[in-house]
């Protein structure tokens, strides 16, 4: 009988205890590497809050977001051009309270670049977390002059290079041919001729295209095997295949790499907002985002965070990015509603294109 | 008696639950959705646009026949490789071979998909085995690219439809008596037409159950023509998950996907009536 009741006490408070574990839980849609299983533990350890991470892309994170009109999660990270759009057209964000931030622990540009990306209607809605570029990634042992979008179409390289089929290929190749596509942005009809341009190009190009490639890890298994010699990447996969194999090497191109900044937004119907900023917090210290930029490549917008950097990572950063280079890069600004059916268009017709 | 009844619906109740909850009403949503113009400034309303859209726009139309084609040839290629196959397990075979031929068809499919199709994109790539293979003994001299062709996903496509194809095939020609077929010998029919006239027709309702279930399984398949597939192969699911997922454009992602509902149901009922069977004789067996 007394031990019944035991058993019957342990079982109750037990439950109890979950619930109130799972009161405190933390779901975060990121991207791969952005929550590394060393950062989740040190966060638990030191707030009690667990954390439950779905990675995920720009496009499937505002879907998931869509389908539930913003509940489900409660911190997710989207580029910063990619939130504005999808704040109009489908509501799943809420504005961020910037006095639970932080300010100090961001590089004071890119929080101010980011603020002003983000805002709608007097509110902001992302802080920035992780920045990165796409470019080029060559096997300078065998394609040595490829220096800007348009050499992947130079017929020398026949059935060597690969590109995606998504808006970062228009927009590179838009650049290396001497437009200004963030600049017509506003201008849908200036946009449509520029993207005019661009598909003619492409499918021109398309005999020299060995495949699209469509992962990541598609992408780093052509370049391993050498059955590609030059492809457009993201930085960080360049310097990944580069510890590999030394002649791999990330290229800023000629007319200008594109740079992105994912950004932490708070979805609309989130539960843990708390839990949220507390995270926010959490990974801005200078040394659990260099433990971040360790995990996922790309470095953090953590003021201070480059001296816990591995030397490695550094070399490899300022050998892609001499000041030059880094001073050309284009940062992609908020993408109006309707911009992205005219692209699809586009990239569908470059698919199907004989 | 009214016992009876009660227990009836009783046991009716899961079906129509999981029919009208997940098969139909789904549907009527996406039908819905499919017929809904989305605008910011003034509202939805009810529209054709999207379907207009399919119609104007010759990429989609194009993409959608050339799925459609893709999945029946690649149908058909499987029918031809397993019917020997089945033929084989059913007719010739001993009892205990048997199962374990029927295992080695079954075997490939406790893996995923998914690694099937990276089994075959190691083959078949540039710096792959047949690749390597094919220049060792001297048949080449470069590397072959074998991968990203159209040719690469009906192969893919064939291989994972094989076993859907030949258990149908083995149950209705397992019930064949094969005293027919010595009396086609008897009366002095050669191999060609007893093969005809005997064992084909017999088997019948299996071919067009295999057809069907292969024919839906290619049709709807994304994972082979996406990993497979060259640049310039696009697959109408493709198009469809490129709509909902990464355009955010549901309504034209939707009525793409009624108009893949309408073109599956629409070939079935073809076949059906080519064949002259009917889905009680052939799905229902």
């Amino acid at each position: 009988m007394k031990h019944a009741k035991t058993l019957v006490a342990l079982a109750l408070s037990s439950s109890l205890v979950t619930a109130a574990a799972s009161a405190e839980t933390l779901r975060l849609l990121t991207w791969g590497g952005y929550a590394p299983d060393e950062v989740i533990a040190l966060f638990e350890k030191e707030t009690g809050i667990e954390v439950k991470v779905t990675t995920s892309n720009n496009e499937d994170m505002i879907s998931k977001l869509r389908a539930t009109g913003g509940a489900g999660f409660d911190l997710a990270q989207p580029s910063q051009d990619r939130i504005t759009g999808a704040q109009q057209a489908f509501n799943i964000y809420q504005p961020i309270d910037l006095s639970k931030v932080e300010a100090s622990q961001m590089i004071p540009s890119m929080l101010a670049a980011t603020k002003a990306n983000t805002e709608l209607n007097g509110d902001v809605y992302g802080v920035p977390h992780v920045w990165g570029t796409s470019g080029l990634v060559v096997n300078t042992a065998q394609a040595k002059d490829v220096k800007d979008y348009t050499d992947l179409c130079s017929s020398a390289y026949e059935g060597k290079v690969s590109y995606r089929m998504k808006r970062p290929t228009l927009i590179g190749f838009a650049y290396a041919m001497g437009e200004d596509p963030f600049a017509a942005y506003s201008d849908p009809a200036k946009y449509q001729a520029i993207l005019d341009k661009v598909e003619a190009k492409l499918i021109e190009c398309k005999p020299v295209v060995k495949t699209y490639w469509t992962g990541g890890d598609a992408l780093i298994n052509l370049i391993r095997s050498e059955e590609v010699v030059a492809a457009m990447a993201w930085d960080a996969g360049g310097w990944k295949l580069n510890r590999d194999n030394a002649d791999v090497k990330f290229v800023a191109p000629a007319s200008g790499a594109l740079g992105w900044i994912d950004t932490f937004a708070i979805p609309r119907k989130a539960k843990a907002v708390d839990a949220a900023y507390q995270w926010i917090n959490f990974v801005m210290q200078p040394e659990i985002a260099a433990m971040i930029t360790e995990a996922a490549g790309n470095f953090t917008a953590s003021q201070g965070s480059d001296e816990f950097v591995n030397e490695v990572a550094k070399a490899q950063f300022q050998e892609s990015f001499p000041p030059a280079d880094l001073d050309n890069i284009k940062w992609y600004p908020a993408v109006p509603p309707g911009l992205e059916e005219m692209e699809g268009l586009a990239l569908d017709r470059i698919q199907a294109a004989n | 008696m009214s016992q009876q009844r009660w227990q009836f619906y009783f046991l009716l109740t899961p079906f129509l639950l999981w029919i009208g909850l997940l098969i139909i009403w789904p549907h009527f949503n996406m039908l819905e959705v499919s017929l809904t113009e989305r605008s910011w400034t003034q509202g939805d309303s009810f529209s054709f646009k999207h379907y207009l859209l399919f119609f104007q726009q010759s990429l989609y139309w194009n993409t959608y026949l050339r799925t459609a084609w893709m999945a029946i040839l690649a149908t058909f290629i499987t029918l031809l490789i397993s019917f020997p196959v089945a033929y084989y397990i059913a007719k010739v075979a001993k009892p205990r071979s048997k199962l374990a031929l029927l295992m080695c068809c079954l075997l490939p499919f406790w893996l995923s998909e998914l690694v099937r199709a990276y089994g075959w994109m190691i083959l078949l790539r540039e710096s792959g085995i047949i690749s390597g293979l094919l220049q060792a003994i001297g048949l080449a001299d470069a590397p072959i690219e074998m991968l990203y062709h159209d040719a690469t996903i009906i192969l893919g496509l064939v291989y994972s439809g094989m076993l859907f194809m030949v258990v149908p095939l083995v149950s209705s020609l397992d019930s064949m008596d094969n005293s027919y077929i010595e009396a086609g010998f008897d009366l002095g029919g050669n191999r060609w037409h007893i093969f005809w006239e005997i064992v084909f027709p017999y088997a019948m309702p299996g071919v067009v159950s295999g057809c069907i279930i292969v024919f839906m399984l290619n049709l709807g398949n994304y994972l082979i023509p996406n990993l497979m597939g060259g640049k310039d192969s696009l697959w109408f699911t493709e198009m469809v998950y490129t709509q909902f997922i990464t355009r955010f454009n549901w309504e034209l992602g939707s009525a793409f996907g009624i108009l893949l509902l309408v073109l599956s149901s629409l070939l079935v009922w073809l076949a059906l009536k080519l064949s002259g069977q009917s889905l009680s004789t052939t799905v229902g067996r």
